[in-house]
């Protein structure tokens, strides 16, 4: 299988502060594959890279072969690489098939089709997507007044709605309620398997992660610390010590 | 739509053609009310619909003037000598070229400041919020100062259009019924725009643009656009005003700054931010009260003026249909959940 994301060597510091130290990982097109690590390890600020929120100070991000670490958002987004935020961010004051509409894939249109009022096909595309993370129900009201974990549940369904072909996620289940987060599982898993989207996901729940992810990356201290199979990194003694601050 | 919308839009589209007869003594009001609604409406599609709050919005009126009367005046003379001449020399303009100089130069004038807003835009659209207000009213205050040390435009001077040619009062009613033209093709515009997915794109711009930026929308390409647009209208609706006004100088008709520039905000606060209507009630309130107060007030009427600026921006932020929104959202098609009984704290 061939790899989407190849990070090489990825270096990022905020003054003096490392946050990202020599970070070498791949992500292989198709799969789930997981960010782990302590709070401050340097997971977000590794995704804030990929994207090209801020440019790295030395190192190469390529995605589907190409370079990506001099481009922009818009440009990194445009080609189907694309983030959920930690705090989630949607079009609050708009309801829930607004928000849907407004992440159509600009990227496909020229703006002839962008001067096009929404067709059939987008509105029912939505709702299709909304009842799939479970929000149909609520799709008519001001999404500010959802839950945090329903909003949560939009912001993947505008992901999934602008039809990427990686999507990064940075911490899907956080806020969410335990109950829900059996049926987010089984949700991100048909994004990746119906859909055919590669997820590359960031996760403090270890249930979630070693229930999704074929390949586990662990990250200390800013520093690539262990990668693996959920089993490999379950037992890794460093993991483990990392988590319990013994590192 | 519906037969009640269609109503109303029969009656304001009746009413448009029937009051300057109705309200002949009132012809340039009018006329102005248009202009206002037309300011009103393009400074929305960007401080509104895309959260760019420009103070310069009247460069472009202003830039429409000169570019229309020069235009205009261009195609029949040699415009150095006849603004040297500041009206003194005998300039002699015949209906073709009148009619004809001014279609020309008003369209010439809404092309030419699209044109202008794409390049102040690729400068000025990296500054957010209040920075871009004070950028783009620099815009406007440099424009202005500049012109007027420009001799060949007329400088300090400005320029001296030909009169109408033609019975004064026919004269009246053809420019309210210009503005009126450029004022309902500037709202169906809007009206169309605000419903494709491009106007959803700049909805998005004005909720969370690095999150749209995140979405893979070409958000610097659709800010332009868009100011573009605004800038078109704008600028007709200025080469439109150099003739009505015969008369015209940079600092105090062209590049009005402290009135014109400031009351198009002042109408769409009043009206509503971000709704197709409120910059069109925001414009005749403002209108209406504007009008009231220069006639009953006389003296005091800046006074009354700066209150209404001051209770609008404190008090009444969202406006009247902002209020109606909050008041009865079922109107516009906003569900509320229902809170459950005992949380209706």
């Amino acid at each position: 299988m061939s790899s989407i994301i190849d990070v090489s060597s990825v270096a990022k510091s905020f003054g003096g502060v490392i946050a990202n130290k020599d970070i070498s990982l791949t992500v292989k097109a198709g799969t789930i594959t997981g960010l782990i690590g302590p709070n401050g390890s340097g997971k977000t600020t590794l995704f804030n890279s990929i994207v090209g929120y801020h440019p790295i100070d030395s190192g190469s991000i390529k995605f589907e072969g190409n370079e990506i670490s001099k481009l922009q958002v818009q440009q990194i987004a445009r080609r189907g690489l694309l983030r959920t935020f930690q705090q989630t961010r949607i079009y609050g004051a708009m309801d829930g098939v607004q928000n849907m509409l407004i992440s159509l894939p600009h990227r496909k249109m020229s703006i002839f089709d962008a001067l096009k009022t929404f067709t059939r096909e987008d509105y029912e595309r939505a709702d299709h997507l909304l009842e799939f993370v479970g929000l149909y129900e609520k799709r008519m009201l001001k999404s500010g007044d959802l839950s945090f974990g329903q909003q949560k549940l939009l912001e993947f369904a505008m992901a999934l709605m602008n039809e990427p072909t990686c999507l990064l996620l940075d911490e899907p289940t956080a806020g969410i309620n335990p109950t829900l987060i059996n049926g987010l599982i089984d949700r991100l898993k048909r994004a990746n398997s119906e859909f055919g989207i590669t997820l590359f996901v960031i996760e403090h729940n270890m249930r979630v992660i070693m229930n999704m992810a074929e390949k586990i990356y662990c990250l200390a201290h800013g520093e690539m610390l262990a990668e693996g199979t959920p089993d490999e990194i379950q037992n890794d003694q460093r993991v483990i010590d990392a988590y319990l601050g013994a590192h | 739509m519906t037969k009640n919308k269609t109503m109303l839009y029969a009656a304001i589209m009746a009413f448009t053609f029937i009051s300057p007869f109705l309200f002949p003594t009132y012809g340039t009001q009018l006329a102005t009310l248009w202009l206002m609604i037309i300011v009103s409406l393009t400074w929305d599609m960007t401080g509104g619909q895309m959260g760019y709050n420009s103070l310069g919005n009247i460069f472009f009126y202003g830039t429409g003037m000169y570019v229309a009367a020069l235009v205009t005046i261009g195609l029949t003379y040699d415009v150095g000598e006849y603004t040297s001449a500041a009206g003194g020399g005998i300039y002699e303009f015949t209906d073709l070229q009148y009619f004809g100089g001014m279609a020309l130069g008003v369209i010439a004038a809404g092309l030419f400041c699209s044109l202008t807003a794409v390049i102040i835009g690729s400068l000025t659209f990296g500054l957010r919020g209040p920075y871009f207000a004070i950028g783009t009213l620099g815009v406007a205050i440099a424009a202005g100062e500049l012109v007027s040390n420009w001799d060949w435009v007329g400088g300090g001077q400005g320029i001296a259009l030909p009169v109408y040619p033609g019975d004064l009062d026919v004269g009246k009613t053809f420019f309210y019924f210009l503005f009126a033209g450029v004022g309902v093709a500037t709202f169906i515009f809007c009206k169309w725009l605000y419903g494709t997915r491009f106007g959803a794109a700049i909805n998005a711009i004005r909720d969370d643009e690095e999150k749209a930026d995140a979405m893979g929308i070409h958000t610097l390409r659709y800010k332009l656009y868009t100011w573009a647009m605004a800038a078109f209208f704008v600028g007709m609706a200025g080469g439109i005003s150099a003739f009505q006004l015969i008369h015209f100088e940079p600092l105090e008709s062209a590049y009005q700054t402290i009135n014109l520039g400031i009351f198009m905000v002042v109408c769409v606060l009043l009206g509503g931010k971000g709704t197709l209507w409120g910059p069109v009630i925001g414009a005749i309130l403002f209108h209406l009260f504007k009008e009231i107060t220069w006639n009953y007030l006389l003296g005091w009427q800046w006074v009354a003026l700066g209150a209404l600026i001051v209770v609008t921006v404190v008090y009444f932020q969202d406006g009247v249909m902002g209020w109606l929104e909050h008041k009865k959202p079922e109107w516009f098609g906003i569900r509320v959940e229902k809170k459950a009984v005992g949380d209706s704290k």
